[in-house]
């Protein structure tokens, strides 16, 4: 395999559209909960604070084993949603559930912090000055914390470039279908094919540098203003 | 006239119905996926039928299926896997087949200069380790229960370094961190910095199966039955022999 076969740059695009979008389906997710975790106080919040960063310390395969026993066929949500023709397992859909739960705590822990670095005062200020709490959250909050939020976004997306273990339990191993960066190098590598892997692996080494660089970069900006 | 437009309706429908092709997907092992993809390609021009892969560890693979992935054919690398899916009801009775076996074989990295030439030269003294992939992985249970037979074991033992599996045994002894290693001949034929120092002959060796199956719940037998002859033809047998499997009859 050539680094210009149509093979990996299949497989690089799709791991990219993919990731892109698990990162924008929990964008809005990650910001609530974020907000609810820097801003609020609610009973069991510690609980749900651990529940949620749980999957970026758990081996992932455990994660996918959970996820596999979630949406299966033989779970009742997995019959439900198969009932109605929607098939997550063996699936990009199983790809995209795989990649956003690895990557959403990474997001919110990101997103928290720099919810937790806006001045308070500002927000009440313009509380006083008679700001609805959502005219508030838009135009003060998320203006201010918008650095950590994109700084998140980029690292949740390097995160689900590089899902290995939930995706192919959940998502399989599928040529052409859910093969993913990660999968591809993982079965180069058990076919003993070390320039196929090396190729992928180069192109997986940049891409997550550029981003994780620009997470990066970002962060040490904000913190700076 | 009304009978002619009624037999070319006939006809038309009829050309539908057999065109209607079929998209299987086939769960099978890692170590299938080369001679797999060839055979795959190969029935592709011969049939009207799709076939698709999932490459995985057999463990994983049987899992899914268990869990109702839908996958239509099962291709494991290991027999309890297979007998574990067999027991609980999830495969096509009568569907299922012991296709292909390996062969255990010892490498050594191809630079090695030790007079390895057969089971009991691992205990030489400059053999000093020895890389076996850790049970329950395949080839470790297998090359373990080996050894115990040759009455090598006990003394082979504290030699062993366990490692994740059959590549990473592969990667030890090409890299020369181990003085010799037990996989697969198929696996050996992949690597050019291992060379084959002795093959463990199939009657001595354990019975290494891969078996296959259709999967009870699939939704599309018809076009996994016809895959699984096709696996079992002369062309497909021929593909599996180039990468090295052993093919039972």
């Amino acid at each position: 395999m050539l680094f210009f076969s149509f093979e990996t740059w299949q497989i690089t695009l799709f791991s990219l559209a993919v990731g892109l979008a698990s990162t924008l389906l929990i964008l809005p997710f990650g910001i609530a909960f974020a907000w609810l975790f820097a801003r609020k106080d609610w009973p069991l919040k510690s609980v749900v604070e651990t529940l949620v960063l749980l999957p970026l310390v758990m081996p992932p395969v455990s994660t996918g084993l959970i996820l596999l026993k979630i949406f299966g066929r033989r779970s009742p949500l997995g019959q439900w949603l198969y009932e109605r023709g929607i098939e997550i397992v063996f699936n990009w859909k199983g790809v995209l559930i795989a990649m956003s739960v690895m990557s959403f705590p990474l997001l919110v822990r990101s997103v928290r912090t720099s919810f937790a670095e806006v001045n308070p005062r500002l927000e009440q200020i313009a509380a006083t000055l008679g700001a609805s709490p959502l005219r508030i959250f838009f135009v003060i909050t998320i203006p201010l914390a918008y650095k950590g939020i994109v700084a998140g976004a980029l690292l949740a997306f390097s995160r689900a470039l590089g899902e290995f273990g939930a995706t192919i339990l959940l998502a399989g191993n599928i040529p052409g279908e859910t093969q993913t960066l990660s999968l591809a190098i993982y079965s180069f590598v058990q076919l003993g094919k070390d320039p196929e892997a090396f190729t992928l692996l180069g192109i997986t080494v940049a891409l997550a540098f550029i981003f994780v660089w620009c997470s990066e970069w970002l962060l040490r900006s904000s913190k700076k203003a | 006239m009304r009978l002619k437009l009624f037999v070319t309706i006939l006809i038309v429908i009829g050309f539908v119905g057999s065109a209607k092709a079929d998209e299987i997907l086939v769960s099978a092992a890692a170590s299938l996926t080369d001679a797999l993809k060839e055979i795959g390609a190969a029935y592709q021009t011969k049939t009207k039928h799709i076939v698709r892969f999932n490459f995985g560890p057999s463990s994983g693979l049987a899992r899914q299926i268990d869990e109702g992935a839908p996958a239509d054919m099962f291709f494991s690398a290991d027999l309890p896997q297979m007998d574990d899916l067999d027991k609980k009801g999830r495969l096509e009775p009568g569907t299922r087949k012991n296709l292909l076996s390996n062969q255990l074989v010892i490498v050594v990295p191809a630079d090695s200069k030790l007079a390895i030439a057969l089971p009991k030269d691992l205990l030489k003294p400059e053999v000093k380790r020895i890389a076996l992939a850790e049970p329950p992985v395949p080839v470790g249970t297998y090359s373990s229960k080996y050894l115990e037979a040759e009455g090598l074991w006990d003394k082979v033992k504290p030699k062993v370094v366990p490692v994740q599996d059959v590549r990473a045994t592969l990667a030890s002894v090409e890299s020369g961190n181990v003085e010799a290693g037990f996989v697969y001949k198929t696996d050996a034929a992949v690597s050019k910095k291992v060379k084959i120092v002795y093959e463990v002959p199939i009657d001595k060796g354990p019975t290494i199966v891969y078996p296959v199956a259709i999967v009870k719940e699939s939704k599309r037998k018809e076009a996994a039955r016809d895959f699984l002859n096709y696996v079992q033809s002369p062309v497909a047998k021929d593909a599996f022999k180039k990468y090295g499997f052993v093919v039972l009859e």
